[in-house]
């Protein structure tokens, strides 16, 4: 197949710059080497959309994070996608970090943050009663939010898809050959594709990416930040996104309401050798308790549900790379989105639309664009009357599967034939939220797998936990 | 609104018995909620045998055991509503549950009887280190893909976690051809009962790593090896013993919790180290005509237990029903010390009534040749010599009549471990 850009990768970064670029009439793919979207940093990272003050004035990441918080709750708003605008604190434990929380104060201002203000130790346990008493002040920053960004990468690369952009799973790119000024994409099952212009969103392993056409500007170093998910009775535990003062390694660990009401702590920050190092450790998830309990003394640390390590894509060059390759200017990168890339996603899809309309000149409109995607159905956020309704149109949505989390048959059912359907049990989870609970899938697990086999058409020995050999049971009783 | 004069949540063995013996006592309108498609709750998966032996005196499994009380059910007027979840109880007896023929119900209860179950600990609750792949699951899940799926959730399986249900999948899993690699366990005894250890492990050869514990596991996909390492005396992985183990399964059994959502949500208060409410003699909790029984109230290791246990909630129930309920002067409360971790009821009703209380508890750690002791401002009023005790085996005492005379306002009941 042959297309006017393909897109590698897709994450939070890639999907919504397909969702951007699929209002004009041309050919997109989108290809990720996942079983599905946002299966890299996307889905493990600390879903904070940043005010903006920590990012060195001048530099990409600070225009473009500003400017994405600010677009980020009306993005969220039109994808219908969790988002929280609950403001963040940056708290001071000493007078040596009250002088930090000024100078972060200050770059703020220059990087045009708004709503920031600097407040005493009443005002702060005012607003955060659990915060430990030795806290002198903080840096509270009312434009700070939370969202689900696996949920807007969903989002952003369904209403792509509805719009026309081809969407390839599975396709791990291995190889770019540029002829008669077209690009041949290979991956490692064989398969390939054709486009004209390349946007390399690649994440982690967009250096190797890169280094396909000769490019080996660009370095990446794996950064992984270990996280834990505590149960949701802990929820109002702490009700703003509460941070320790940065150090150089990131900005120290954070504890968080998570829209769906968890409460989420870390990261810890450890570069590794290698990209694909996401193994938890005990030392690691120690550190985090031990800076949670730092902050907020009293906080459970045995309800926790879940942990969980992500990858920052660190670039060495310390900011954003958002620019035509050097090698090839139909080739563009976009890499080295680490923190505050989240915040700075539907900012840095203008900028590379911008980019684009720049290389390939005018670029025709579709007649029809959908903004955005049939919302997704939640029965646990509806009330009793429109929930007896729903039932009584369809009683698939009568049927409970995931207990902990109130899901039903129908929403599940939903998920396997969505816009991007869910060919997996973690691609159900990320969907409907079937087995985020306190049980972790204990109990709903082989019912989730039993419904996805039935949609798919598959046998129960095919279904996997996220593609590839991820089976989740390996063969047949005697 | 549908009316009923009482409501069972939850249809399995507690679930059951609570609702035949409200019937028993004359309740006349009685409905049990049960989430699954059947009655009969986990025992529908236990297909092994170890059922029965107290209630019946025979060795049942545990669809036969379940199959007995659902006989019973079927044999009266006991509304049942399957694939049916109560989402929702409200302060004043109104259970909102849904399915799918009936939509959405809201249905009003003059008593009400939780029996939920519980569920299993997952990896996160105890932090294991290493990748997520597929193929680190609980015990019970593994077994629902084996005994109602019919698949094998693996062939080469390390468990983690002695308690009943891993013994029992370590077997279950021989049996069905896979190698089981190991049995750790974290504390220095097995949770689980000695009959299952003979039976389920030592029968088949099948090591039991005392005082191990998993500490990485391995794979990208599905898992292709675990780390086990020796722990020391606070439970700490000891560097230097780390042995690997290649498998492709990892099943857990570390510990059930009761299921008590629906409980918190109505305001019931709860014990904090069973997990599931605060009763008194009746399994009455502090709400009014809400009543609890079998793993939603504490963990049990044998259903013949649970059984009785939801027969004493069904006639409590019923006698609320049926305004037989004796109003009580006050209430005194029991507690575990020195050894012993819990004690079920956690208080007792002093209303004039001349039957007996059996108390339930365990202990923390294993005990041999010692006693165990109850006594009341200082006053021993029970004492029994115990050859052996061990927190995997629920403990009763009886407390008599005459005994609970003597009580006055505002006094403790200690159960104690002596030796």
């Amino acid at each position: 197949m042959s297309y006017d850009i393909a897109i590698i990768g897709a994450g939070v970064v890639g999907s919504l710059i397909a969702r951007k670029l699929s209002k004009y009439d041309i050919k997109i793919a989108l290809v990720e080497k996942c079983n599905d979207v946002a299966m890299g940093t996307s889905k493990a990272n600390s879903a904070i959309v940043h005010a903006g003050f920590d990012a060195v004035p001048g530099t990409l990441k600070a225009e473009l994070n500003v400017k994405g918080t600010k677009l980020m709750g009306y993005l969220c708003e039109e994808l219908s996608v969790p988002y929280k605008n609950i403001g963040s604190l940056v708290v001071a434990f000493s007078e040596e970090e009250m002088e930090t929380l000024k100078e972060l104060y200050d770059r703020g201002m220059e990087n045009s943050v708004p709503g920031l203000k600097i407040i005493g130790q009443d005002r702060l346990h005012e607003l955060e009663p659990n915060v430990s008493k030795r806290a002198l002040g903080a840096l509270w920053a009312k434009t700070a939010s939370i969202v689900c960004p696996y949920e807007l990468t969903l989002a952003a690369a369904e209403v792509a898809v509805i719009n026309g952009v081809e969407l390839y799973r599975n396709f791990a790119v291995n190889d770019i050959q540029f002829e008669n000024e077209l690009f041949t994409i290979k991956a490692e099952s064989g398969e390939q594709i054709e486009a004209k212009y390349v946007i390399n969103a690649a994440g982690i392993y967009s250096d190797y990416i890169a280094s396909l056409i000769g490019d080996n500007s660009i370095e990446i170093v794996a950064r992984k930040g270990e996280y834990l998910l505590m149960d949701k009775s802990l929820g109002g535990v702490v009700n703003h996104v509460i941070f320790q003062c940065p150090t150089k390694m990131g900005k120290g660990v954070l504890v968080t309401p998570t829209v769906d009401g968890n409460i989420l702590t870390g990261p810890s920050a450890k570069d590794i050798e290698g990209k694909d190092d996401i193994t938890t450790t005990s030392d690691e998830l120690d550190m985090v308790r031990k800076y949670t309990s730092y902050s907020i003394p009293n906080v459970k640390l045995n309800a926790v549900i879940t942990s969980f390590a992500g990858l920052r894509a660190h670039s060495t060059k310390g900011d954003f790379i958002i620019e035509p390759s050097k090698v090839n200017p139909h080739f563009i990168n976009v890499a080295g989105i680490e923190s505050p890339g989240l915040s700075a996603a539907p900012a840095i899809a203008e900028y590379v639309q911008d980019i684009m309309l720049d290389v390939c000149g005018r670029l025709p409109k579709k007649v029809k664009w959908h903004r955005t995607r049939p919302e997704p159905i939640r029965f646990r956020e509806l009330s009793t009357v429109e929930r007896r309704e729903l039932i009584e149109n369809d009683p698939a949505f009568g049927q409970i599967v995931c207990r902990c989390e109130t899901v039903t048959e129908g929403e599940i059912i939903a998920a396997c034939h969505g816009p991007i359907p869910a060919w997996d049990m973690d691609g159900v989870k990320r969907r409907t939220r079937a087995g985020m609970g306190r049980c972790q899938s204990g109990f709903c697990g082989p019912k989730v797998a039993e419904i996805i086999a039935r949609e798919r058409n598959q046998d129960l020995l095919d279904i996997t936990k996220f593609g590839d050999d991820s089976n989740i049971v390996v063969g047949k009783t005697k | 609104m549908l009316k009923y004069d009482l409501v069972v949540v939850g249809g399995g063995p507690a679930g059951m018995a609570a609702a035949l013996k409200a019937k028993e006592c004359g309740v006349e309108r009685i409905l049990i909620c049960e989430r699954d498609e059947t009655l009969g709750g986990i025992l529908e998966q236990c297909i092994h045998t170890g059922f029965g032996l107290h209630y019946f005196g025979e060795e049942l499994s545990g669809p036969e055991y379940a199959a007995r009380f659902i006989d019973e059910v079927e044999k009266t007027d006991i509304d049942v509503k399957v694939n049916t979840m109560v989402l929702d109880i409200t302060t004043n007896n109104v259970v909102i549950a849904i399915n799918k023929q009936d939509g959405l119900m809201e249905i009003s209860a003059t008593a009400i009887v939780l029996a939920m179950g519980c569920r299993e600990r997952p990896r996160g609750a105890i932090s294991i280190p290493g990748t997520r792949p597929a193929g680190v699951m609980t015990a019970g899940t593994a077994q629902r893909f084996a005994n109602i799926e019919g698949y094998l959730p693996g062939k080469e399986v390390v468990i983690l976690g002695s308690g009943d249900i891993g013994l029992i999948m370590a077997r279950r899993m021989t049996l069905e051809g896979a190698k089981v690699k190991a049995v750790c366990e974290l504390m220095p005894y097995s949770g689980g009962l000695t009959r299952n250890i003979v039976q389920c492990l030592e029968d088949f050869d099948i090591p039991l790593k005392l005082s191990h514990t998993v500490t990485e596991i391995k794979g990208k996909d599905r898992v292709e090896g675990i780390t086990i390492s020796k722990v020391d005396g606070n439970l700490k992985p000891i560097p230097g013993t780390e042995e690997y183990i290649p498998c492709d399964t990892l099943m857990l059994s570390v510990g059930l919790l009761p299921e008590n959502e629906l409980s918190r949500a109505v305001g019931i208060k709860l014990d904090k180290v069973t997990g599931g409410a605060v009763v008194d003699q009746y399994r009455e909790t502090n709400h009014e005509g809400i009543f609890a029984c079998g793993n939603v109230l504490h963990v049990h290791d044998l259903v013949d237990f649970v059984t009785q246990e939801a027969q004493t909630a069904g006639e409590g129930a019923a006698n609320y029903i049926l305004g037989k309920k004796e109003y009580p002067e006050f209430r005194v409360h029991t507690k575990g010390i020195n050894g012993v971790r819990y004690v079920v009821p956690q208080r007792i009703s002093i209303d004039g009534s001349e039957e007996p209380v059996k108390l339930y508890f365990r202990v923390g750690q294993v005990y041999t040749n010692a006693a165990v002791k109850v006594t009341r401002n200082g006053n021993v009023i029970y004492a029994k010599k115990k050859r052996k005790l061990a927190p995997g085996e629920m403990e009763n005492i009886v407390i008599k009549p005459e005994d609970l005379q003597e009580f006055s306002e505002g006094d403790y009941l200690f159960i104690e471990v002596e030796g």
